[in-house]
C-alpha cells in the first residue's frame, strides 16, 4: 500500500546541502498498522510529506495506493487521509459541522453517504457536544478528533498520521488510540503514524519503522524491537539506545538510580 | 478549480455576512477610499484643461478602466500574495493534502467580499467618462476586452509574485510593487512618464496593455511613442500569454515548495 524506494530529500540551507532523508525504502502493506519513530529531526515528518504529496523527492521513488504522490497529488488526496497532530486541517473560524461540511464538499462525498459517517463517527468520537462550536474553541483533544473526522469522511484506503497524539491528556489519548485500532481491524484501513509516545506504539503497532538521519534505522515488530535489548525492561529504554546507538554514544548498561533530591526536612 | 474557488469563497462571504454592519462600513470604506485617487486626478484638472493631451473624461476612462481591472483581480485573486503566510504557518501543507488545486485554494482563502466597494467605484468612474466621450460603437466592444485583459494581466502578477515567495520566503512586498504598484501607475495616461519607463511598461512589464494601449485605440488616438493603432488590439493576447508563464512559475514553485519545520 505504501512503498519507497531508496527515496531521499535535500534542502539548501545556506548553501549547504543537507540531507533530511536518504536512501529510505520500505514497503507498508494493506491492513498494516506501522509505527515511524524516530529522535527530533530524524527526518519523519519529512518522509511522510513525500507519502503524502506535499514535498517531491529529489532521489528515489514513492508510491502510495498505487500511485506517485508528487505527481498525482489530488487523486492520491482522494485515496488518502492525512491527520497533523501540530496544526488542524479544519478552518479556524467554522463551526465544527461546518468545517465537515466544507471537506465533504471538497471530496464531493455524497450527502447520504456523509451523513450515515458523520453519525457514525460522531459515535465513536463522542464529537456530539462540539460540533456546533468554531474550531478555535475546540480544545486539543476535541480538535483532534475533529480533524481524525475530517480525514476519514471519504473512506480513505490509507490514514497518515503525523503526531497524532501530540499534547493530548491521558483520555484523550486513550480514545484516540482506540478508535484508530477499531478503524484498522474493522474496516481494515492501513494506518502509518509518526509519534514520540511509545504507548502509541505498545498499544497499536506490530510494525515499527526507526529513521534516524534520515535514514531506515530500524524495522520490524515490536517484539523484534525488544529483542535488540534484552536488558531492558522498558521499550522507552530500547528505542532510546537505538537512538544513542545511531549517534554513537551508547548508554551504560545499567543506568544508576537519579540521586535523590534533598527534601527539606520537617523536624522542627 | 472553479468549483472549488466557489466553494470556498461562499463560505468566507458567509461568515463576512454575519457581521453585517462591519461588512457594509468596510464596503462603503473600500468605496470611499477608492475614490480618493479621483479627486487627486480631479484636483489637477481643477488647474488645467489636459493632462499630457488628454481630457478630463478620457483620463478618466483610463483610470476607470484600470482601477476596474486592479479591483476585479484583487477581489478574486488578491489573496494568492499571502501565500508566504501560508507557507510559514504550514497551511499551505493542509491545502496540498486536499484533492483541490492549492491555488484556488490559496485565492479564495479569506476572501473578502468587501472589495467590490473599490471595484464599484472605478466601474462609476468609467461609466460616467463612457456617458460624456461618446465613443462610436466601433470601438467601444474593446472596453469590456480591456477590463477582462487587464484583470487577467493583474492576477497573472499577482500569480506571479505569489510563485517568487516560494523561493525568497518572506518577501510579498517585491510582489506588491508590482501589483499594487503597476495599478498607481497605470492611473494616469502613461505619456506623462519617460518614454523609457512606458517602453518598460510595454514590454518588460506589460502594464500598458491593461489600459493605455487598449485605450489609445478606445479614444481613437495615435500612440505618442509611434506604436501601430492596432497594438492595444493585442491586450487579450499578451494578458494570455502573461497568465501561461504565471501558470508554469506557479506549478515550478508548488514543485520546489520545501514545507516547515514539523
Amino acid at each position: 500500500m505504501i512503498e519507497a524506494d531508496g527515496v531521499g530529500r535535500t534542502f539548501t540551507v545556506r548553501r549547504q546541502v543537507v540531507h533530511a532523508v536518504r536512501d529510505l525504502s520500505f514497503r507498508v502493506a494493506a491492513g498494516e498498522f506501522a509505527a515511524c519513530l524516530g529522535p527530533n529531526g530524524a527526518g519523519k515528518s519529512t518522509t511522510i510529506k513525500m507519502l503524502t504529496g506535499i514535498l517531491t523527492p529529489t532521489s528515489g521513488r514513492v508510491t502510495v495506493a498505487g500511485l506517485d504522490p508528487s505527481r498525482r497529488r489530488t487523486a492520491l488526496a482522494r485515496r488518502i487521509g492525512v491527520v497533523f497532530g501540530q496544526r488542524t486541517t479544519l478552518w479556524w473560524d467554522l463551526p465544527l459541522r461546518d468545517s465537515l461540511e466544507l471537506v465533504r464538499l471538497l471530496y464531493k462525498v455524497d450527502r447520504k453517504v456523509f451523513r450515515e459517517r458523520l453519525d457514525e463517527m460522531a459515535d465513536l468520537l463522542d464529537l456530539g457536544g462540539f460540533l456546533r462550536t468554531p474550531v478555535r474553541q475546540l480544545s486539543l483533544g476535541q480538535r483532534m478528533r475533529g480533524d481524525i473526522t475530517a480525514a476519514l469522511l471519504h473512506d480513505p484506503a490509507v490514514l497518515v498520521l503525523d503526531e497524532p497524539t501530540i499534547g493530548l491528556d491521558v483520555v484523550s489519548k486513550a480514545e484516540v488510540r482506540d478508535f484508530l485500532r477499531r478503524l484498522n481491524a474493522e474496516r481494515g484501513t492501513t494506518v502509518l503514524l509518526t509519534t514520540h509516545d511509545l504507548g502509541d506504539v505498545e498499544r497499536l503497532c506490530r510494525r515499527v519503522l526507526l529513521i534516524d538521519h534520515g535514514r531506515l534505522a530500524f524495522d520490524g515488530t515490536v517484539d523484534d524491537l525488544r529483542a535488540t535489548a534484552p536488558g531492558r525492561a522498558s521499550i522507552e529504554d530500547v528505542v532510546a539506545d537505538l537512538y544513542l546507538r545511531s549517534r554513537g554514544t551508547p548508554r551504560t548498561p545499567h543506568p544508576a538510580p537519579l540521586p535523590a533530591r534533598d527534601l527539606p526536612s520537617e523536624t522542627a | 478549480m472553479i468549483r472549488t474557488y466557489a466553494l470556498l469563497a461562499w463560505t468566507w462571504t458567509r461568515a463576512a455576512a454575519q457581521y453585517r454592519l462591519s461588512f457594509t462600513l468596510v464596503t462603503l470604506g473600500a468605496f470611499v477610499v477608492g475614490g480618493l485617487d479621483i479627486a487627486v486626478i480631479w484636483v489637477i484638472f481643477a488647474n488645467t484643461d489636459t493632462l499630457a493631451g488628454f481630457a478630463l473624461s478620457e483620463v478618466m476612462l483610463l483610470y476607470g478602466a484600470s482601477q476596474l481591472a486592479f479591483a476585479l483581480a484583487d477581489l478574486l485573486f488578491g489573496n494568492v500574495d499571502r501565500i508566504s503566510q501560508h507557507i510559514r504557518a504550514g497551511t499551505l501543507d493542509v491545502m496540498l493534502i486536499r484533492p483541490a488545486s492549492p491555488f484556488a485554494q490559496v485565492a479564495a482563502d479569506r476572501f473578502s467580499p468587501h472589495r467590490i466597494g473599490r471595484a464599484a467605484q472605478a466601474a462609476v468612474v468609467l461609466g460616467v467618462a463612457l456617458a460624456r466621450l461618446e465613443i462610436p460603437l466601433g470601438r467601444v466592444w474593446m472596453v469590456p476586452v480591456m477590463v477582462a485583459s487587464g484583470a487577467v494581466i493583474f492576477t497573472a502578477l499577482f500569480t506571479l509574485g505569489g510563485a517568487l515567495q516560494f523561493l525568497l520566503t518572506d518577501a510579498p512586498e517585491v510582489a506588491n510593487a508590482f501589483t499594487y504598484g503597476g495599478a498607481m501607475l497605470n492611473q494616469y495616461p502613461l505619456s506623462v512618464y519617460d518614454a523609457r519607463i512606458v517602453r518598460g511598461l510595454t514590454f518588460v512589464l506589460p502594464l500598458a496593455f491593461v489600459n493605455w494601449q487598449p485605450g489609445l485605440y478606445v479614444l481613437g488616438r495615435p500612440d505618442p511613442l509611434g506604436l501601430p493603432s492596432w497594438t492595444g488590439l493585442l491586450s487579450p493576447a499578451v494578458a494570455l500569454a502573461l497568465a501561461a508563464v504565471a501558470a508554469l512559475a506557479w506549478r515550478a514553485g508548488i514543485r520546489r515548495y520545501r514545507s516547515t519545520g514539523s
